[in-house]
């Protein structure tokens, strides 16, 4: 166990945590991608998947404390190794030393913060459902018919209103952009930590960091891109519209109390669950 | 030609440095960069000023002793070369070369340019070297080397410790310097014995010296006089985690006796 410690606070074994929880942050990338690529299937395949994973909440409880145990250990590492790198030049060049490394691998830190930033945008936009920062308004009220005719949130509706608004797409596509630097530095060099990389396997690596990253970009981006400019959904948006409309919460501005009624409205409607039972 | 150097000039180590201009007297473009010093130093000290200190020793490239922070590239603006065999003629007539010294924490300053490197004796005596007496060279094939591996250690082994690794590294990291040195004797039979106890303390040491990590920005191996590549940080960092795999040696009763 002490050697593990030592092993972990070592500055390889930084890297090593670094790069492991990288790979898991790729793979779980990897599978997002695939779940919200069918926002260009018919509407009812993304409903039906979010129905499914919303009625296993120990795997998605599970997937989420993982995942955020998994970018907070990425995160501290990346501040502490952040920190000792800085504490070892106390002292700047005069003409800084810019040649030989990649500009991508310069701006990891920037791209990480902007990625993060995104990360809790993301989650508030779409996971917690914070109205006022939707630019649309309460996405709550949507609601579907399931093909087994059980009533669901209307994910698709809620995505494809959700990237009409222009600030949103952008923003969406810039964190892309910088999910796309971040990793073509990022991808290349988690094999350079765990010390797969040889004079052969150094430029397939590098091939295959420049051809995930891209790929990711083209398949992430393409979500907003293509809902932004009406390729997708926009018909389907236009019927679940109305729902958004009856909010009786008035002008969809940002203020506490349009971002809490919705969380006392679910709080009451569960209490009287709970009282019915 | 002439030139103009902008040069570091410190003291020593606990009063604050500056730059200073000087304008150079006659020089011949087949003069090497530490020659140019050296007729720089006599006609400062004809002047009664102060000569500009730097490290220099061999002069043909194999010391590791001098330095030199050239325009903001160590050792001056070739590849594979050090600062001693960078000759005049790579710059132009007139032109302003701005000189410092290699800056890290783990490199305290002594005075102008010259840096303490003791740093990496105190790696290298944590584990960069064989404990027992490997005897004269043996006779030829007496202990079988694969070539490949002859090959990569010979790579390894040209590492001359100058410390450009470090000047160049943004995060002052020595991984380099150390995975060289690692590499070099973990390729070798000689090194096998000793292989993962000897990653672990140089790594230990390196952390203590107050190194930087690696961010594999790839500038070490650009200014590297030796050219050794960044592979040899994946071979230091593999044999690193294999020695965690291997854990602490299992312990003899009664205590080998």
């Amino acid at each position: 166990m002490n050697s593990m410690i030592s092993f972990f606070k070592s500055s390889l074994g930084k890297k090593y945590l670094m790069a492991v929880t990288g790979i898991l942050l790729f793979l779980f990338l990897i599978g997002h991608l695939i779940g919200n690529l069918q926002i260009f299937g018919p509407p009812e395949l993304i409903n039906q998947y979010a129905h499914f994973l919303h009625s296993k909440p120990l795997l998605v409880w599970g997937a989420r404390l993982g995942l955020l145990l998994i970018v907070g250990i990425h995160i501290s590492t990346a501040a502490q190794l952040t920190r000792e790198n800085r504490q070892a030049r106390p002292v700047a060049y005069a003409v800084p030393p810019v040649y030989g490394s990649s500009w991508q691998s310069r701006y990891m830190l920037v791209s990480g913060l902007v990625i993060l930033a995104f990360i809790v945008y993301h989650l508030a936009h779409f996971t917690a459902l914070l109205p006022g920062i939707n630019g649309v308004g309460d996405f709550r009220r949507l609601e579907t018919t399931l093909p087994g005719g059980e009533k669901g949130r209307d994910v698709y509706a809620m995505v494809v209103l959700g990237f009409q608004v222009w600030w949103v797409a952008l923003f969406y596509l810039v964190a892309q952009g910088l999910l796309f630097v971040h990793l073509g530095h990022g991808l290349a060099s988690m094999f350079q930590s765990l010390g797969f990389r040889n004079h052969v396997w150094a430029p397939r690596i590098a091939w295959f960091a420049r051809g995930a990253s891209t790929a990711l970009l083209i398949g992430y981006a393409a979500i907003p891109a293509a809902i932004y400019l009406r390729l997708i959904g926009a018909s389907h948006a236009e019927k679940a519209k109305h729902q958004l409309a009856v909010s009786p919460a008035g002008p969809r501005m940002f203020s506490i109390q349009t971002a809490l009624s919705p969380l006392e409205a679910d709080l009451s409607a569960e209490t009287g669950k709970e009282a019915a039972k | 030609m002439k030139v103009t150097l902008k040069v570091w000039r410190q003291k020593n180590r606990h009063t604050p440095g500056h730059f200073a201009s000087y304008q150079t007297p006659q020089l011949n473009p087949n003069m090497s960069f530490l020659e140019m010093l050296d007729v720089v130093n006599e006609d400062l000290a004809s002047r009664g000023e102060e000569p500009i200190a730097f490290d220099h020793d061999c002069r043909e490239g194999i010391c590791g002793t001098c330095s030199l922070v050239i325009n903001g590239k160590p050792h001056g603006p070739h590849r594979g070369v050090a600062t001693c065999q960078t000759y005049l003629r790579s710059f132009k007539d007139g032109d302003e070369i701005i000189v410092e010294p290699f800056r890290a924490r783990a490199f305290p300053l002594v005075k102008d340019l010259v840096v303490d490197r003791q740093a990496f004796d105190r790696i290298q005596h944590a584990g960069g070297f064989i404990t027992v007496r490997t005897g004269s060279p043996p006779d030829a094939n007496a202990i079988p080397v694969p070539k490949e591996s002859a090959d990569l250690a010979m790579d390894a082994a040209q590492c001359i410790g100058c410390g450009a690794c470090v000047a160049a590294c943004k995060n002052a990291s020595a991984m380099l310097f150390v995975a060289a040195k690692v590499s070099h004797l973990g390729l070798l039979p000689q090194g096998q014995p000793e292989r993962y106890r000897r990653v672990q303390a140089m790594v230990k040491q390196m952390d203590a010296e107050g190194f930087g990590a690696c961010t594999v920005t790839g500038s070490c191996e650009a200014v590297c006089p030796k050219e050794i590549t960044l592979d040899f940080i994946a071979r230091m960092n593999r044999d690193y985690g294999v020695a965690l795999l291997r854990g602490a040696p299992k312990k003899i009763a009664g205590g080998g006796a």
